[in-house]
């Protein structure tokens, strides 16, 4: 089912959580709500599930206003962060809630959701626990049988809040694959909410980036990786160094020097350039490039970390080096950005022609 | 101050705070004289009574209506207060209305109030012209000086067991327990019956057994109010007092060996459900 | 999906009801119903005992309260909770710190049997003395013939009232200093401090307000017990009444005024008791943390 929010709005006592959010979700996608707490993720997510309501806005669930249904008219399935499972009743009580509370009419018989139980229960990979109760179960088994309960009210929308914040690193990581695989089975439309980058580029089709109750941006793993369009997601996403620049002549200053990188089109003034620190070329000499004194290095995993000191100004930046390269504390040490960015003071996005990715339309944003 | 064993056997665990023997010490000795010893002399004297003897005390007619009096009417005054006192909770705890700290605090008033100023009080309240017996006695309800005043005045001393037990449990509620059973499809009503109340029933039935233990056992604030006729209207303690002051000592220490052989019993079965619900549901 | 055109249906409304709270109208019957049971069972109860107080006037109410006897039980109830919850503060001090600064075999069965006189009715913690030191006892000969007067006299009064409050102040602090732990303690013992000064200095700090609870509840409780001093006292009027015994006396003679005056300082003891623990609850409830309502 499709899923689409149109200008939705959240007030907490004058703070605003949502600021007019929109988002178009496609039958059977997997999206993430990525961004750091207090961003509305979060909100989103339990105003679409109706446990919340909008001060403005609606969401429309393929294509039906929705936004006067009650949460338990909207049939969504919804996991929680610390699962909310009933802790007396067993697993299998848990997982048939959702069809012993239905009306009369439409209630399966007794035997029918024992069954049904029983069959998520294989599902979710869990067999033969439908008489433990919740207590006796370990953290990664309580987030299984909560989907499974989830999943038993046959939702439109599946839709899970942190679905692994509560768990170790390994468990995370296997349940992040099952996550996967079981989406792909049933092709319910998923939403779910992390502040961990990596679980939402691996995981989604695409992620929704949010700040301050506002989407940044909404793309593919590549294409918020590769192409971020503002300073906040660059920054949140992936690791990135920053470093201010001047426009000048279509071409980037620091201080005094060109530093060889072409922003045509950008209008003269201050900027802040970004690039990812793997993402640069070492420089023999220095006709036109960044060039600074070794402060710092450390050696990380299979690389090299080293932080430079710009100019007299005293901005640093950090680049990732090979593991062997002999960064010596105080050598001089020259690169260029093979990727980066410009964005301009307040935050918008510079035309340049250094970014192969860089959709030209990008200049009339602003 | 440990008394170390020749197994390694240790009565306590070393430690560098001081005082352990002293404060261990005084303590038990405090406890002895005034909790076991006196509490030694009443089952010692009971030992003595001999079975005939004990049988024919527990049977008199007097006495055995006696008990099924102050058994049932506490049971009755019990579940009562369980009803009301779990509404009362779930008021105090989830709405939020003026004077809220007021009436929660209020709520302790039979734990403050002296047992024979609640009971005068109340047998003034529901004596046939007093404010609410007056409303009834046109009805032909008497409720002062019958069993159902030793109700009314056990439902007044029980209260505050039931809402101070149940209170802190509805405030740890998870709140994301009851917004799953609204996505599950769950009315308001299924989730309040089949969720919520499940999940507090240990802490009412603990509520239950504390408000019952405390009433059977109850004097002050039912003498007044309950008429004490014999074969009517007459409690359990009363009925030792009157045994005391007929200085028939064998009596009142046999009465009071079945209301404590009682009450242990029953707070050994609480002890073992509230372990047991802690086992299962963590 | 861009193409899709989506057309609002009735839109959201306003004041659709959380899913976590009844309707409004639920809620108001609860309210209603659990107001009215406490008006009935608790409010009322407390109106008439001032209302019938006064019904005769200040005056009459003042009278009674100058009676010889009604001052000889207001100063015998005084004096003995003056005695009872003392020791039971020193015992209430003494058996927190034994139970929660160390680790002993036994601990839990020992906290069952300081909870014990809760589960006794006042009736059988009177009882119990008159067994022990009774005519019919073993000791009760010895007494006599040493012209000791236990029973129905001032000290059976303080032993019935002492058993009857004696859980009270250990129960709250117990659990109180079982969440503070011994860090405390061993800080200042490592900075040099003695037993006692790390007792009056870093320890009795920390419990101030548990302790000011107890002693408001083990207070309360002494001043009204009415059962087992009842069973104690033999009634002397002017001697061995306190003021529970002293309103059944009034009241069972008619003189109702009477003993609606005097319960009206005993229900007014009850009034600031409730505000002070509410204070301290509202002001210290983190330093109250764990405590029970008993």
């Amino acid at each position: 089912m499709d899923l689409s929010i149109r200008n939705l709005g959240k007030q907490f006592d004058g703070f605003p959580a949502l600021d007019d959010v929109s988002l178009d979700i496609r039958s059977g996608e997997l999206i993430a709500l990525l961004g750091p707490s207090g961003s509305g993720k979060t909100t989103l997510l339990r105003v679409v599930a109706g446990l919340e309501q909008p001060t403005a806005g609606a969401v429309f669930f393929g294509g039906e206003d929705a936004s006067h249904l009650t949460v338990q008219q909207r049939n969504v399935g919804f996991v929680f962060q610390h699962y909310a499972l009933f802790r007396h009743m067993t697993v299998a009580d848990n997982i048939g809630f959702g069809l012993r509370v239905r009306p009369q009419a439409s209630r399966p018989p007794r035997a029918e959701i024992r069954r049904r139980a029983g069959e998520l229960l294989d599902f979710v990979q869990l067999s033969g626990l439908e008489k433990r109760y919740p207590a006796q179960l370990s953290g990664g088994q309580r987030q299984r049988v909560a989907l499974a309960r989830a999943l038993a009210i046959e939702p439109r929308l599946l839709l899970l809040d942190e679905p692994f914040g509560a768990l170790d690193a390994q468990v995370r990581r296997e349940l992040r694959r099952w996550l996967r695989d079981i989406h792909d089975a049933t092709g319910h439309t998923t939403v779910f909410v992390t502040h961990d980058q990596e679980e939402a580029l691996e995981l989604a089709d695409r992620v929704v980036v949010m700040n301050r109750g506002r989407i940044e941006q909404v793309g593919t793993a590549d294409e918020v990786y590769d192409a971020p369009n503002s300073p906040f997601v660059y920054g949140f996403i992936g690791e990135s160094s920053t470093l201010p620049v001047r426009i000048e002549d279509g071409q980037l200053w620091v201080q005094d020097r060109t530093i060889g990188l072409r922003a045509e089109g950008a209008p003269a003034g201050d900027g802040t350039l970004h690039f990812r620190p793997h993402d640069v070329e070492l420089l023999d000499g220095c006709g036109g490039c960044i060039a600074g004194v070794v402060v710092a290095s450390r050696r990380v995993a299979g690389s090299r970390r080293v932080e430079l000191e710009i100019g007299s100004a005293g901005n640093r930046v950090e680049i990732e080096l090979p593991a062997d390269h002999r960064a010596a504390e105080r050598s001089r040490i020259a690169f260029r950005p093979q990727r980066w960015k410009l964005f301009g003071d307040g935050g918008e996005p510079l035309p340049h022609a250094g970014h192969a990715a860089q959709p030209k339309a990008m200049a009339g944003a602003n | 101050m440990s008394l170390a064993g020749a197994a390694g056997w240790r009565f306590s665990k070393p430690s560098v705070v001081p005082g352990f023997g002293l404060t261990l010490g005084f303590s038990l000795a405090y406890l002895t004289l005034i909790i076991l010893i006196p509490l030694a002399a009443l089952l010692l004297r009971s030992a003595s009574l001999g079975w005939p003897q004990f049988w024919a005390i527990a049977t008199d007619a007097r006495v055995l209506h006696a008990l099924k009096l102050s058994f049932g009417a506490s049971l009755l005054a019990a579940l009562v207060n369980v009803v009301f006192g779990t509404v009362v909770a779930w008021v105090l705890v989830r709405y939020r209305f003026p004077g809220r700290r007021v009436i929660d605090a209020i709520v302790d008033l039979p734990f403050a109030l002296p047992t024979a100023v609640a009971g005068i009080a109340l047998t003034t309240l529901y004596a046939p012209r007093g404010w609410i017996g007056a409303i009834f006695a046109p009805l032909g309800v008497k409720i002062a000086y019958t069993p159902l005043g030793i109700v009314i005045a056990l439902v007044f001393i029980g209260l505050p067991f039931v809402v101070r037990t149940v209170q802190p449990v509805m405030e740890e509620i998870d709140r994301e327990v009851e917004e799953a059973a609204a996505t599950l499809g769950a009315g308001r009503a299924q989730t309040l019956l089949r969720v919520l109340l499940p999940g507090l029933a240990p802490a009412i039935t603990t509520g239950f057994a504390l408000a019952f233990a405390r009433a059977v056992g109850e004097y002050g604030s039912v003498i007044f109010i309950a008429g004490n006729l014999p074969l009517k209207t007459e409690i359990a303690p009363l009925l030792i007092v009157i045994k005391l002051e007929e200085y028939n000592y064998a009596g009142a220490t046999a009465i009071a060996a079945i209301m404590l052989a009682i009450s242990f019993a029953m707070l050994f079965v609480i002890n073992l459900l509230q372990s047991w619900s802690r086992r299962r549901y963590g | 999906m861009a193409d899709v055109t989506l057309t609002p249906g009735a839109g959201f409304r306003r004041g659709t009801a959380s899913p976590v709270t009844e309707r409004p109208a639920v809620r108001l019957a609860l309210m209603l119903v659990a107001f009215a049971f406490l008006l009935v069972f608790l409010v009322l109860p407390l109106v008439v005992v001032f209302g019938e107080a006064f019904a005769k006037g200040w005056g009459a109410a003042a009278a009674t309260l100058a009676e010889p006897d009604t001052l000889a039980a207001i100063r015998l109830t005084l004096m003995v909770a003056a005695i009872a919850v003392p020791l039971n503060l020193v015992f209430g001090v003494a058996a927190a710190w034994a139970i929660a600064k160390f680790e002993f075999k036994g601990k839990a069965f020992l906290i069952t049997l300081i909870d014990l006189p809760f589960s006794v009715s006042p009736v059988i913690s009177g009882l119990v003395y008159v067994l022990l030191f009774g005519a019919g006892s073993l000791l009760g000969p010895w007494l006599k013939a040493h012209g000791v007067e236990i029973l129905f006299a001032v000290p059976g009064i303080v032993l019935a009232t002492v058993f009857v409050t004696f859980p009270f102040i250990a129960r709250e602090l117990i659990p109180l200093m079982q969440a503070q732990g011994t860090g405390d303690e061993e800080a200042a013992l490592s900075l040099g401090a003695s037993g006692w000064q790390t007792f009056r200095h870093v320890t009795l700090p920390n419990i101030r307000w548990g302790l000011l609870y107890g002693v408001l509840l083990c207070n309360a409780r002494a001043m009204g017990e009415f059962g087992a001093v009842s069973v104690v006292s033999g009634h002397i009027r002017g001697l061995t009444n306190t003021m529970p015994l002293h309103i059944e006396i009034l009241y069972n003679e008619y003189n109702i005024a009477g003993a609606f005056a005097v319960s009206t300082l005993l229900a007014g003891l009850a009034l600031v008791t409730l505000g002070l623990k509410s204070l301290l609850e509202y002001r210290y409830g983190d330093e109250l943390a764990a405590t029970g309502h008993n």
